[in-house]
């Protein structure tokens, strides 16, 4: 099978659902002229034209309420906000009018909007272009989270998210937009709220999602020689979590690590631990271990931000400890 | 001065009384702790939702606010349906899951009341954003309060209005307190038409409380909007004759005060101008005032009598 990057795939993703129906555009800073602050666009313009593809003045509220009003009329709007670190700037749009809605309205209208955004650390930006803000996400009835981790499920999802006739948090990873893997010719879709177990194993589970993945298979591949089989569960999708897979892997492993790279208090990895607890308690032979990101703000100096974020060794003695 | 015709005039009375009537009842249910929690009551500011929305055609789109019950009601709003859904009911309009706040029929072409200030921008902006890419005719109103002007969003959306052209009619009404304060203690800019030359666009103030200068001045503007000329700001003076809520003893106005904008009620003295001109009778006033209340009874009525929503409706309309 042919190898693309996380970007290409996610390219190629816009691409084809632009090309699929016209009412699908984009929108965001940067988007156009430039290709996207990571060139997740680049191309869109020429072949769509500036009306399907638009670049917007810096207003992160305005991008998501206007693609909620354009989504009520039957769009299909993809908007981009650069970095999730700038989501406070629209998060009244997007909790209280995007994800409220429809409820509010007694179900008399759908929002088939996509918010694609990205985050994570690896880049030494520092604090405010660093953050895995996931967490405040799931806390919002009304609205999907999915954070892809590979290039075949980044294009998959993505695909799905636009398909959606409910509002879709679509959280990329910066240090993944190059990254390569296969991915199919031709047309596919990812569902959204699957999780899928990307290496099987027997002894302990790793429930994590997005750039931890990577870390995460890294780390079961060096338990492996230590004779610890490890299954690493890919979430995919942390709003709705796909309670069943977890509750399946957890039945058979019978112990759970979380690894997550936001910060740990009422992180993600807080609702992952208790949806296990609260699914399969009497199947655990050992406490749930969390492998999160500091609580602190993301230092630039790049020591300590590899230190407030889990390593494939952090995770590696994490297993261990759970081990033992 | 804008002339209706005998027909025109009589709607757009009767459209007035109609919300007058409605809050006045709203006032009432919620003293007898028949209506629950709270409501922003519209009475006083009639002739601006009946001016400006009788002018628009039935398939274009407003956006309304906290205090919506009068653009509701403007927008061919059913008044059984409005009522049922303040009291919480399944016959509302959102099936009693909205509420006074959130008020909304996209069937009509309302996009929704909102409990955030200038929670209505974006998503009138964008609704205009669509419009314009479908090629419409069709145009939007934004309805917004003086407190709005100083929420950022409103700068985000009319700046990005102005500059891709949308047909958004943004239509501020300056009913001159934010809750308690004052547009004199909140507003660096007091001459709110100087705001829209911050984003080059026109603007224009008018007589709130005269529904016929309103009429006069939407109608020029939602053709200008229509004409593909890009958004402008209409602001429309004001009054609320009741407090912010239900709670609000309205220390920080004058009794003077009122009593002013009470003179200048815009029901009686569209009435009087009716009956001065010739387009509708003493008689035919009373008509449409007894036909009215008789409609809001009825309105009440079927609100107390309908059931509340079934206990299942907790978890449906949240995903498609």
């Amino acid at each position: 099978m042919r190898e693309i990057t996380y970007r290409q795939a996610l390219n190629e993703a816009l691409d084809e659902e632009m090309a699929r129906d016209e009412k699908v555009f984009l929108m965001g800073e940067d988007i156009a002229i430039y290709g996207g602050a990571y060139g997740v666009t680049a191309g869109l313009l020429n072949k769509y034209g500036e009306d399907r593809v638009r670049d917007t003045p810096i207003s992160e509220a305005a991008i998501v309420g206007t693609g909620l009003g354009a989504a009520l009329l039957g769009y299909r709007p993809v908007v981009e906000i650069m970095y999730i670190d700038f989501i406070g700037l629209c998060m009244d749009q997007l909790n209280n009018q995007v994800a409220k809605i429809r409820y509010m309205f007694g179900g008399k209208c759908t929002v088939p909007l996509t918010i694609r955004t990205e985050g994570g650390a690896g880049r030494t930006l520092g604090a405010h272009h660093s953050q895995s803000l996931e967490a405040w996400l799931m806390h919002i009835p009304g609205i999907k989270v999915v954070m892809p981790a590979t290039p075949v499920d980044a294009k998959g999802l993505l695909k799905s998210s636009i398909r959606d006739n409910n509002p879709v948090v679509f959280i990329e990873h910066k240090m993944l937009y190059n990254t390569k893997g296969p991915v199919p010719d031709g047309e596919y879709l990812t569902p959204i709220g699957k999780a899928e177990i990307k290496r099987h194993g027997n002894d302990i589970t790793i429930l994590t999602y997005s750039r931890m993945l990577l870390f995460s298979l890294q780390a079961a591949e060096i338990l492996e020689k230590e004779g610890i089989s490890v299954e690493v569960v890919d979430l995919r999708t942390l709003l709705p979590l796909d309670r069943e897979t977890i509750r399946k892997s957890v039945m058979k492993t019978n112990r759970v690590v979380i690894v997550e790279e936001d910060t740990k208090t009422a992180g993600a990895g807080a609702e992952i631990g208790m949806t296990v607890i609260e699914e399969c308690f009497d199947y655990l032979d050992a406490p749930i271990k969390r492998i999160a990101g500091a609580d602190v703000p993301m230092p630039k100096a790049p020591n300590l931000e590899k230190l407030a974020i889990p390593s494939v060794e952090s995770i590696v003695e994490g297993i261990m400890e759970v081990m033992k | 001065m804008y002339e209706p015709s005998k027909e025109e005039a009589a709607r757009l009375l009767r459209q007035m009384m109609e919300i007058r009537q409605f809050e006045d009842k709203i006032m009432e249910l919620l003293a007898k702790n028949i209506a629950e929690g709270g409501s922003h009551l519209y009475a006083g500011m009639e002739a601006v939702a009946v001016g400006v929305i009788s002018s628009l055609n039935p398939d274009d789109y407003i956006t309304s606010t906290h205090r919506g019950h009068g653009h509701a009601i403007a927008k061919d709003g059913d008044l059984n349906a409005l009522m049922a859904e303040i009291l919480g009911k399944k016959t509302g309009v959102c099936k009693g899951k909205g509420g006074s706040l959130h008020l909304a029929d996209l069937n009509k072409g309302n996009l929704g009341a909102n409990g955030i200030v200038a929670g209505g921008l974006g998503i009138a902006t964008g609704a205009a954003l669509a419009l314009k890419m479908s090629k419409s005719s069709k145009i939007v109103v934004c309805f917004f309060g003086d407190g709005a002007l100083n929420n950022g969003i409103t700068h985000e959306c009319m700046n990005m209005a102005s500059l891709w052209k949308l047909p958004v009619l943004y239509l501020c009404e300056n009913n001159l307190y934010a809750m308690s304060v004052s547009i004199f203690r909140a507003c660096s800019v007091k001459d709110f038409k100087k705001r829209a030359a911050a984003y080059d666009m026109p603007a224009e103030v008018v007589d709130g409380m005269d529904v016929l200068a309103v009429k006069e001045a939407a109608t020029k503007w939602i053709e200008y909007v229509r004409n593909g000329n890009g958004p402008c700001l209409l602001v429309c003076n004001t009054y609320r004759y009741y407090g912010h809520s239900r709670s609000d003893p309205r220390v920080y106005r004058t009794k003077e005060e009122e009593k002013f904008y009470k003179e200048k009620d815009p029901i009686p003295n569209f009435a009087k101008i009716c009956i001065q001109k010739g387009w509708l009778t003493e008689h035919e006033v009373k008509q449409i005032e007894a036909s009215v209340t008789k409609a809001i009874e009825e309105a009440t009525e079927y609100a107390i009598k309908s059931p509340l929503p079934d206990p299942e409706e907790l978890y449906t309309d949240l995903y498609v």
